[in-house]
C-alpha cells in the first residue's frame, strides 16, 4: 500500500518536475522574444525624442487608450480576430518554407468580394447560414486569388516572394477597380460597397461591442498549432520547409502540397476579411487597404509558430495599433509609429537569431 | 487630335516612361550587383524610399538637386548598412531582414515628413533639362527621350561602366564568384564578406540614387510611400536581365513606360478605368516573369549566407 504511494507521489513529482522544465523552457523563449521588443521600445523611444515628443507620454498613452480604457480594449480585441487569422495563415505558410508575403492582396481580394455579397445575401438568409457562407466565400476567394503565385511556383519554379508582393499591388487596383465599376452603392458619393446592416453583422459578446470573430480567430490559430505539430499532414508541411529534396525523396506529392499550403495560407487570410467586415466595418471603399499582413510576418516569425506566442504578440500588436492611434493624434505625428516599430522588431529579431547561434555554439 | 497615335500620347508616354523609368534603372542595378554577389536585397524598396527622403531633405536644404542626389545616395548607403551588418556579416536571414528595412523605412520617413513638413509641403529646386543636340530634334520622340536632367543620362552611363566592371575586371570576377562559388572565392584569397560588403554598399547607393531621382527629377516633392512598389519591380526587372546589365536601360524604360500610361492616357483625353491602368506594371511583371522568368538565371548561392566555419 505505501510502496504503491510512493510510487504515485514519484510520478507526480516526475510530472511536476516536468512541467517546470516546460514552463522554464517558455519563459526563457519569451525571454528571448522579449530583447527584440524592448529594443524596438527604445529606438522607437529615441525617434519621438528627436521629434521633440515625450516617448513616456506617448508609450503611456498607447497603454492607456489600447489596454486600460474600457472602449479601448474593446477596439484592440475586435482588431485582433483578423490578425489572428492572418497570422493562423503564415503558421501554415512559413514552416512549409513558403514565403507568402501577399496576405494584403488576398486579403482584400476576399473581402470585396464579401462586401458585394454580405448585403446580397442578407435579407434571404438568417445568421448562422449567412456567415458561414460569407466566410466559406471569403476564404475560397482568397484561396482561388492565391493559385496565381502557387501554380507560378510549382509548375515554373517562379519565386513566390516576388509573385506574391505583385500581386498584393493588384489585387488592391484590382479590388478598387470592381467596387468604382460593379459593387459600388448607387446612394453614396464616394465609390463604396452597400453597406450590411448592422443588425445583420456578427453577434456580439460579453454585452460588449467585441463580436464572435474573435473566438474563430482564436480557434484558428490554436488548429493550426495542433495541426502542424501532431497531424501526419502538419509533418509532411514541416518537412517540405525543413528540406524540400528530401520530400520529393519520400515521395510527396510537392505539386499537390505546394497547392494546398498557398491555398490554405491565403484562405485564412480571406476569413480575416469576411470576419472583419461581417464583424465591424460591414462595407468596403474602393481605396481600402489596411496593410497589416506584412506586419504579421514578423510576430509570427518571434512568436516561432506556436499558438500562445502568436496569441500574446497579436495582443500587444493591436493594444500598440490602437493605442498608437490616439497616442499619435495626441503627439501631432501621423499615426506610422507601429510600422516603424514593426520594422525595428524585425532587426531586433534577426539580431536576437544571431546571439542564440553564437551562443549554443560556445556550448 | 486625340487616340493612341496622337502625338501628344506619344511624347508624354515617351518622357513619362524616361522619368519614371530611370529610378528603376538604377535600383535594378543595384539589386543586380547584389544578386550577383550572393545577396537578395529585398530591402530595395525601403533603400528608396530612404534615399527619396534622404534626397529630399538634402535638395531643401542644400538649395541644390545635385547635393539632393548624393545626400538621397549617401541615405541609401547608410540603410544598405543594416542589410551588411545583418545579412553579411552575422548571416541572418535576407528577406526577413529586407522587409524589416522596407516596413522600417516606411515607418520612419513618413514620421519624419508628417513631423516636419507635414504643414508646409515644401517643393525642391526646380530641375533644368539638358537637351542632347541633334538628337532632340528628332520628331514626337526626339525630346521624350533626349531632353532630360542629366542625371538621367548618368544612368546610362552607370548602367554601362557597371557592366564593364562585371565583365572585364577582377573585382567583377569576384562579385561572380561571391554569388556562384563563395567556398572556392575564399579558398583563392578573395573575402567572401567584404566582396558581398562593397556590393551591398553599392546597391544602397544606387537605390538611394534611384528613390531620390523620383523626388528631385520626377515629382519635385516627398510624400509618404512615394516609390510605391517600384523597389520590388526592380529586383525583378533584375532577376529578368540575368546579369546582362545593359538590358536594364531597354526594361526600365519599357515599365517606366507602363507605370506612365495613366498620365499619358489622360493627356490624351482616352477614358479608361485608373485602376486598371496602374495594374498594367505589375501584371506586365508577373506575365514577363511567367514568359521569360522560367530560364531565369540566379546566382548559386543566392539568398545563402556564407559562413567561413561551415563548408
Amino acid at each position: 500500500m505505501s510502496a504503491l504511494h510512493d510510487e504515485t507521489t514519484v510520478v507526480a513529482a516526475e510530472r511536476v518536475s516536468a512541467i517546470e522544465g516546460r514552463l522554464t523552457r517558455i519563459g526563457r523563449s519569451m525571454a528571448t522574444a522579449m530583447i527584440p521588443v524592448i529594443g524596438a521600445f527604445v529606438i522607437g523611444g529615441l525617434l519621438l525624442a528627436v521629434l521633440g515628443r515625450n516617448p513616456f507620454s506617448f508609450y503611456g498613452n498607447v497603454i492607456h487608450h489600447g489596454l486600460i480604457g474600457s472602449l479601448g480594449r474593446q477596439e484592440t480585441l475586435i482588431r485582433m480576430a483578423p490578425l489572428l487569422l492572418i497570422a493562423a495563415g503564415l503558421m501554415i505558410a512559413f514552416p512549409a518554407g513558403i514565403w507568402n508575403l501577399g496576405t494584403d492582396g488576398q486579403y482584400v481580394m476576399g473581402g470585396v468580394i464579401v462586401a458585394d455579397l454580405g448585403p446580397e445575401l442578407a435579407p434571404h438568409f438568417s445568421g448562422f447560414v449567412l456567415f458561414t457562407t460569407l466566410f466559406v466565400v471569403g476564404f475560397a476567394v482568397a484561396a482561388i486569388w492565391s493559385l496565381i503565385p502557387a501554380i507560378l511556383k510549382a509548375w515554373y519554379g517562379i519565386n513566390e516572394i516576388i509573385s506574391t508582393l505583385m500581386l498584393t499591388f493588384i489585387g488592391l487596383r484590382f479590388s478598387a477597380f470592381l467596387v468604382k465599376e460593379y459593387f459600388y452603392d448607387r446612394e453614396t458619393t464616394v465609390p463604396q460597397t452597400r453597406v450590411l446592416a448592422v443588425a445583420d453583422r456578427l453577434p456580439r459578446m460579453f454585452s460588449s461591442r467585441v463580436h464572435i470573430g474573435l473566438v474563430v480567430g482564436f480557434v484558428a490559430v490554436i488548429a493550426v498549432h495542433f495541426m502542424m505539430r501532431n497531424t501526419a499532414f502538419g509533418l509532411r508541411l514541416r518537412i517540405v520547409g525543413m528540406n524540400p529534396k528530401a520530400a520529393i525523396h519520400a515521395g510527396m506529392n510537392m505539386k499537390a502540397l505546394t497547392l494546398a499550403i498557398f491555398t490554405l495560407s491565403a484562405g485564412f487570410a480571406g476569413l480575416a476579411a469576411a470576419v472583419n467586415i461581417a464583424g465591424v466595418d460591414g462595407v468596403v471603399r474602393a481605396e481600402w487597404n489596411p496593410a497589416v499582413g506584412l506586419l504579421v510576418v514578423p510576430l509570427v516569425f518571434l512568436a516561432r509558430f506556436h499558438a500562445a506566442s502568436v496569441i500574446a504578440f497579436i495582443a500587444a500588436f493591436a493594444v500598440f495599433q490602437v493605442g498608437g492611434e490616439s497616442a499619435s493624434r495626441k503627439a501631432d505625428i501621423p499615426n506610422f509609429m507601429v510600422l516603424f516599430m514593426v520594422g525595428l522588431l524585425l532587426v531586433f529579431m534577426a539580431l536576437g537569431e544571431y546571439m542564440q547561434l553564437r551562443s549554443s555554439r560556445k556550448h | 487630335m486625340n487616340g493612341l497615335f496622337s502625338e501628344v500620347f506619344i511624347s508624354s508616354l515617351v518622357s513619362g516612361g524616361v522619368i519614371a523609368g530611370i529610378p528603376l534603372i538604377y535600383a535594378g542595378l543595384g539589386e543586380a550587383i547584389s544578386e550577383r554577389a550572393g545577396v537578395l536585397n529585398v530591402g530595395l524598396e525601403g533603400m528608396m524610399l530612404g534615399g527619396a527622403y534622404g534626397g529630399f531633405v538634402g535638395a531643401l536644404h542644400f538649395h541644390s538637386t545635385w547635393f539632393g542626389l548624393l545626400s538621397g545616395g549617401l541615405t541609401g548607403m547608410i540603410i544598405s548598412l543594416f542589410m551588411v551588418v545583418l545579412c553579411v556579416r552575422l548571416n541572418s536571414n535576407q528577406i526577413v531582414v529586407g522587409i524589416a528595412i522596407t516596413l522600417g523605412a516606411e515607418g520612419v520617413t513618413a514620421l519624419l515628413h508628417g513631423a516636419i513638413y507635414a504643414d508646409t509641403y515644401p517643393r525642391v529646386p526646380v530641375v533644368h533639362p539638358y537637351a542632347i543636340p541633334f538628337l532632340s530634334n528628332i520628331p514626337i520622340i526626339g525630346p521624350g527621350f533626349f531632353n532630360h536632367h542629366i542625371s538621367a543620362y548618368l544612368a546610362v552611363v552607370v548602367v554601362f561602366f557597371v557592366s564593364w566592371v562585371l565583365k572585364s575586371t577582377g573585382i567583377g570576377l569576384s562579385i561572380k564568384a561571391a554569388g556562384d562559388q563563395p567556398h572556392a572565392l575564399e579558398a583563392a584569397g578573395g573575402g567572401v564578406h567584404r566582396i558581398r560588403t562593397i556590393s551591398v554598399l553599392s546597391t544602397g547607393l544606387l537605390a538611394g540614387l534611384g528613390g531620390s531621382f523620383i523626388v528631385l527629377v520626377g515629382a519635385g516633392l516627398f510624400v509618404p510611400f512615394i516609390t510605391n512598389g517600384k523597389g520590388f519591380l526592380a529586383i525583378v526587372l533584375a532577376m529578368l536581365v540575368r546579369g546582362r546589365v545593359r538590358w536594364l536601360i531597354v526594361a526600365g524604360v519599357l515599365f517606366g513606360m507602363s507605370l506612365s500610361l495613366t498620365t499619358a492616357l489622360q493627356l490624351a483625353g482616352i477614358d479608361v478605368p485608373i485602376d486598371l491602368v496602374l495594374m498594367l506594371p505589375f501584371v506586365l511583371i508577373i506575365v514577363v516573369l511567367f514568359a521569360f522568368g522560367r530560364r531565369s538565371y540566379l546566382p548559386a548561392a543566392l539568398a545563402l549566407p556564407y559562413d567561413r566555419e561551415q563548408r
